[in-house]
């Protein structure tokens, strides 16, 4: 019975099928599935399988972005019955992530939001035009292991400095690493600033978070 | 004495990408998306306008809905005819349908120093040395800001730019890195300067400001009302929509362009709204997302095909058009920049753009290097001369000289030859030295166009700014960084 409800998961996150991946969800919720287990051994399998086709590929960046929503929502419907039960499922890392102050462009922000909320990562969106004192604040709240800034333009990215600026004076590091991006930013950029990486896409961007925290 | 523009008149090959039916198509779409979905404009100023205007506006998301009829009599108030002003007169650009003109493109963050080939993060100096190659190319007929002066205070850089271009050349600037009003009236103030004064300006704007949408079905507000600003002095504004398949717009071509028309002409309606009759022009640079990374591409069939409907669609609404080409992905003077901003350049120029975006830029934009600068002025010097099409006259069909000739002569030394050799069109960049040369030469174009860009940066004085304006615009730079409290001397010109 469960086998045959992990492969309908499995194949709602491979297919990208919102719909699918919350009904599974619920059905394994209405039966009383230990629902971390509904996770590891329902969705995780094809989110792994989208990544291995999108590694060897075949597969393309919405195929991830779908699959990734898929999982997501199957997570939204798991989530209350997780803590209903106190269980929670172990992170990989938490991220802050954000839109510098002055800057309103968040495409490639949720872009990378959603491939590390898809592998694992808790992730803390703080949106865009975000004051520099907030990435610090939030990262102390949720006790970060990564903040994420992005800048898109040349006048806001030395907004990133600013924020590692803030994270040092406040003490968090080296214990929050700092990860920057954005079309103007370069590793030069990143190296100058002090930014602990820098990545030129989403996906890189999760294997660099991956590697920060040692995962 | 300022460089003659030699610029693409009359191009004789015309190509057509969507027939009437098409274009209306894409045009009852994009009203019925502005109407339905609407366009969000972050401004309060532009809501207002819009509301006044009998639109539906929503203050919480800033999401304007339009009717279609409001939109289409906003459009009908644009001229379709105006003149890009120049320092020097004879270097202005009239956009009459008939002109293809090439500018920089922009605006990039880093430079291949010409001297070390090393990438480093671009400066004033880059600006105003990038202008001063361009001041002196024929091609080149107005600028943008093709790198960002990274070491000029974020308040105040796309003054300091501006003020970097109008003292290293007399051509006309359109620059893409105003974007905010404080900023707008800064730059629309020192355009008076330059120009002689605020109707002087009018009459001959000497500046004209693009600014880009956000996509999908927005605007940024700073950038709206930057471009409120210079409607407001008769200074030419432009939307740039960049749109791309499958990201910021729908996988279809056609989606994509619905999205990005109604963005643009949203924004060309406000303008209309606002000043009526004010010069505006349709601004596009859309391509595919790349399926891997997401990055916008730079350089594909999609970004051809999307320059060529654009032109359709500015045509339709009697606006010029100002458009992405060239703007190749690749990383260096290589096979793929040949490729890309041929082709690229070719069809955009086939179906009569007004302005393109631009030369001298690679990796989508992001990195200046005077040798494509000078490769890509080769690219529009070829084009230029195949637009020309076969000139049919009885000089040009020298039937008397074919019959002194007749069967089995030569026409090598016929005056009517060497009147007219001069025509044929000549290389700079382009090697056509016999094998054993090249392989005993050991040098490619690339070095010969380096070498061009050298012996220009040390030589070509342009024609200087008088030091009264000169220091005019340093004083309107220096009151707008003191305004905004930057350190004084941070900001020195």
């Amino acid at each position: 019975m469960a086998d045959g409800l992990f492969e309908a998961m499995r194949r709602s996150v491979e297919e990208g099928d919102v719909a699918a991946a919350e009904a599974t969800a619920r059905t394994a919720v209405d039966e009383g599935l230990d629902p971390l287990e509904a996770i590891e051994s329902g969705y995780v399998p094809g989110l792994s399988c989208v990544g291995e086709g999108f590694a060897s590929g075949e597969l393309y960046l919405p195929d991830m972005v779908l699959a990734a929503k898929a999982m997501k929502a199957a997570m939204s419907v798991l989530e209350p019955e997780m803590k209903r039960r106190g269980a929670t499922r172990s992170v990989v890392g938490k991220v802050v992530l954000g839109t510098v102050k002055g800057d309103i462009h968040e495409i490639g922000k949720n872009l990378v939001g959603t491939m590390l909320s898809a592998s694992g990562f808790e992730v803390h969106d703080l949106g865009v035009d975000v004051p520099l004192d907030r990435f610090a604040d939030v990262a102390g709240e949720v006790g970060a292991d990564i903040v994420g800034v992005s800048a898109l333009l040349t006048t806001t990215m030395t907004n990133q400095r600013a924020v590692i600026d803030t994270l040092t004076s406040r003490g968090l590091r080296p214990t929050v690493k700092v990860i920057v991006g954005g079309a103007p930013v370069t590793q030069a950029w990143a190296d100058e600033i002090g930014a602990d990486g820098y990545s030129e896409d989403a996906v890189g961007a999760v294997t660099l978070a991956r590697r920060l925290v040692g995962a | 004495m300022a460089t003659a523009i030699n610029p693409i008149v009359n191009p004789r090959l015309r190509v057509q990408v969507l027939d009437d039916e098409e274009i209306q198509r894409i045009h009852t779409a994009t009203l019925e998306v502005i109407e339905s979905a609407g366009v969000r404009f972050p401004s309060s100023r532009a809501l207002d306008i819009w509301a006044a205007n009998g639109a539906r506006v929503d203050r919480d998301t800033g999401v304007v809905r339009a009717p279609g009829a409001l939109i289409e009599d906003a459009l009908r108030r644009a001229p379709a005819e105006y003149t890009l002003a120049a320092r020097d007169p004879s270097q202005d650009l009239p956009l009459d349908g008939r002109h293809v003109y090439a500018g920089t493109d922009g605006c990039g963050i880093e430079v291949v120093d010409v001297e070390t080939g090393e990438l480093r993060r671009s400066t004033y100096r880059d600006v105003a040395d990038i202008a001063r190659v361009a001041d002196a190319l024929e091609e080149v007929a107005f600028h943008w800001v093709a790198v960002s002066a990274q070491d000029r205070p974020a308040e105040s850089r796309g003054l300091h730019e501006l003020a970097a271009i109008w003292r290293n050349s007399t051509k006309h600037v359109q620059t893409e890195s105003v974007v905010t009003e404080r900023e707008a009236r800064a730059a629309v103030e020192m355009a008076a300067a330059v120009a002689g004064g605020r109707e002087r300006l009018r009459e001959r704007p000497v500046l004209s400001l693009m600014e880009c949408t956000t996509s999908p079905l927005g605007q940024d507000g700073g950038a709206i009302d930057a471009g409120l600003v210079a409607a407001e002095a008769g200074v030419p504004v432009g939307f740039m929509t960049m749109a791309s398949c499958a990201f910021t717009g729908p996988v279809s071509r056609a989606g994509t362009l619905v999205v990005g028309n109604a963005e643009v002409i949203s924004a060309l309606a406000l303008m209309q709204l606002a000043y009526p009759g004010c010069p505006v022009y349709y601004a596009a640079a859309q391509t595919a997302m790349d399926l891997r990374s997401g990055a916008y591409t730079g350089g594909g069939p999609e970004d051809f095909v999307f320059g060529a409907a654009t032109n359709a669609l500015a045509d339709f609404y009697h606006v010029p058009l100002s458009m992405g080409a060239f703007a190749t992905g690749a990383h260096e003077p290589d096979w793929q920049a040949g490729l890309e901003n041929g082709l690229s350049m070719l069809l955009a120029s086939a179906v009569g753009s007004d302005m393109l975006l631009g030369v001298g830029l690679l990796n989508g934009s992001r990195i200046w290097s005077y040798e494509q600068l000078l490769l890509d002025c080769e690219i529009y010097a070829l084009v230029r001369e195949s637009l020309k099409g076969v000139e049919v006259n009885d000089e040009t069909l020298a039937l008397d000289v074919i019959r002194t000739v007749g069967p089995g002569g030569d026409f090598l030394a016929e005056p009517h030859t060497r009147r007219h050799m001069r025509e044929l069109w000549q290389p700079r960049f382009l090697d056509r030295r016999p094998h054993g040369t090249w392989l005993a030469a050991d040098d490619r174009a690339r070095d010969w166009a380096r070498a061009r860009a050298q012996a220009l940066l040390a030589e070509h004085r342009p024609e200087p700014l008088d030091d009264v304006t000169a220091g005019t615009l340093a004083e309107i730079i220096a009151r707008v960084e003191a305004n905004a409290g930057v350190a004084a001397g941070v900001g020195s010109t």
